[in-house]
């Protein structure tokens, strides 16, 4: 199978064309802002990082930021600087230039808001010039990268929206494909189950360590993951063990061996399925998909949840006919209740693995075409100083 | 024939299907699991979401969903029973964050 594609200098390919407009501070939102409102084919990544935190989550917000300016649906990057934030704005452009793409950059403190405002039209402008003048190819679909998440899960997801997602992943991993998940948070008494899948005993040891620091981080907070879990809500729902209800979560990913696994904001190399170490919360974990190279996203809800990205398709897919029909601008699609066992679950993968192939040749998501996703969160994990 | 499924067995390895319906006490569920088609009669309300075992299940063997251990039967669980926390423990819920493997 295939689907069209943009080519990129660095062998990756895009399945969206955009110049992204990208943000290297908070303070330098609303340029980055006004710029992608007025230049057609520009997309924002707007977010609260780059300054006032630990040395740490510098390190975090500068790898995230040059992994964003490399996904392959950017075709060129404008990045707004402040001037003196954090960040490491020299290596963000540095590693996104070293991808062949074209990449510039205003600076805020340099003359103001409104010169850097004047300059990055004019620079968006040409970028996107260039940018529409690269043609669709296609290509068959072992380059495709698909990220999944799960989200305002009920009882279906378990049963049937996130076992069609892990489906669609075994198709794409099988047939040369990459796919990516994490949320580390929905592991938690499950990991042994995803370490005994790891390649080898360094990725499965990896598995555990993740899930150990997401534990201790939580635990240093005054918070304690596994006690109370599953919750007296998830009791009541039907889910009896942690093991079933992380279980329920973890299907999406498929069932093919785990290749390795990455921090978050960090850029997945080779092809197959991978770990992204990060939160589930959607804004953060969707940016943590973005970093890792995502063409496209499959979001399992049960609940039904509106969140889309700027730069990726995110395709939302539920098992709840409610929520379908009470949320027919959001969701993308439904499969069945039963959509969970042997062989409606293959029909199910199937019919969502074409989806996805549209989808990536170009038919628009609900959330595209709503607008709505303009809002990316960035993962920190000490304070904010 | 039923229109709908009234229960989901979600791998050919499981001991367990899930009720995607609310079923009475008493009645006869018709399951596939993996193709293999079993006729399940319900001992207790099951309701939506909530799991009945498809055999018998001895107290410490395990309960297999997803193809994958949730837990450990706590009493003895005869095909058609009512499948959830007053029978089934954790093998994993009581572990510190160091429990490893």
């Amino acid at each position: 199978m295939s689907f069209l594609g943009y080519p990129r200098p660095d062998g990756s390919v895009g399945v969206r064309n955009y110049v992204g407009v990208i943000s290297t501070v908070g303070c330098a939102n609303d340029v980055a802002h006004w710029i992608a409102q007025q230049i057609k084919g520009t997309a924002p990544f707007l977010h609260q990082a780059g300054c006032g935190q630990l040395r740490s989550d510098l390190e975090i917000a500068t790898h995230t930021l040059a992994a964003i300016g490399q996904n392959p649906n950017l075709a060129g990057v404008l990045l707004v600087s402040l001037g003196c934030e954090g960040t490491d704005i020299n290596r963000v452009e540095r590693e996104i230039a070293a991808t062949g793409r074209p990449v510039k950059k205003v600076v805020i403190q340099k003359a103001g808001a409104t010169v850097a405002l004047n300059e990055g039209l004019l620079i968006a402008q040409a970028l996107v010039s260039e940018a529409s003048q690269i043609r669709l190819q296609e290509f068959d679909d072992s380059h495709l990268v698909v990220g999944v998440k799960c989200g305002g899960s009920d009882t279906t997801s378990g049963l049937s929206s996130n076992p069609a997602v892990g489906a669609v992943c075994d198709i794409v991993v099988d047939n040369g494909g990459t796919c990516i998940f994490g949320e580390t948070t929905e592991f938690l008494g499950a990991e042994h189950i995803l370490a005994r899948r790891a390649v080898n005993k360094e990725v499965a040891d990896k598995i555990f360590k993740i899930v150990d620091a997401m534990e201790k981080r939580a635990k240093a907070s005054g918070g304690d993951m596994r006690g109370g879990n599953p919750s007296a809500g998830n009791i009541a729902g039907g889910l009896t063990t942690i093991e079933e209800k992380s279980l329920g979560a973890i299907v999406k990913g498929g069932t093919r061996p785990i290749q390795d696994v990455y921090n978050y904001g960090e850029r997945v190399r080779g092809r197959g399925l991978f770990i992204v170490d990060s939160p589930g919360r959607e804004p953060e974990f969707l940016t943590a998909l973005a970093a890792a190279g995502a063409q496209v996203a499959l979001f399992s809800t049960g609940l039904g949840v509106p969140q889309g990205f700027p730069f990726i398709p995110v395709i939302k897919v539920t098992g709840n006919p409610v929520t379908f029909q009470r949320l027919p601008d959001h969701i993308d699609m439904l499969v069945e209740m039963a959509a969970g066992k042997g062989s409606g679950l293959k029909a199910s993968g199937e019919r969502i693995h074409r989806e996805v192939l549209a989808v990536a040749s170009g038919k628009q998501t609900k959330a595209e075409i709503l607008g709505y996703g303009n809002f990316p969160g960035l993962y920190t994990l000490g304070p904010i100083i | 024939m039923e229109l709908k499924e009234r229960a989901i067995v979600l791998n050919e390895e499981d001991n367990v299907a899930t009720a995607l319906a609310d079923l009475e006490a008493g009645s006869s569920v018709e399951l596939d699991a993996g193709g293999r088609r079993l006729t399940v009669k319900v001992a207790a309300r099951i309701p939506f979401g909530h799991k009945f075992s498809l055999a018998h299940i001895a107290p410490g063997e395990v309960v297999i969903k997803y193809g994958e251990v949730i837990g450990k039967a706590t009493a003895d669980i005869n095909a058609g029973d009512y499948v959830h926390v007053h029978n089934v423990v954790s093998t994993r819920g009581s572990m510190g964050a160091e429990g490893g493997a």
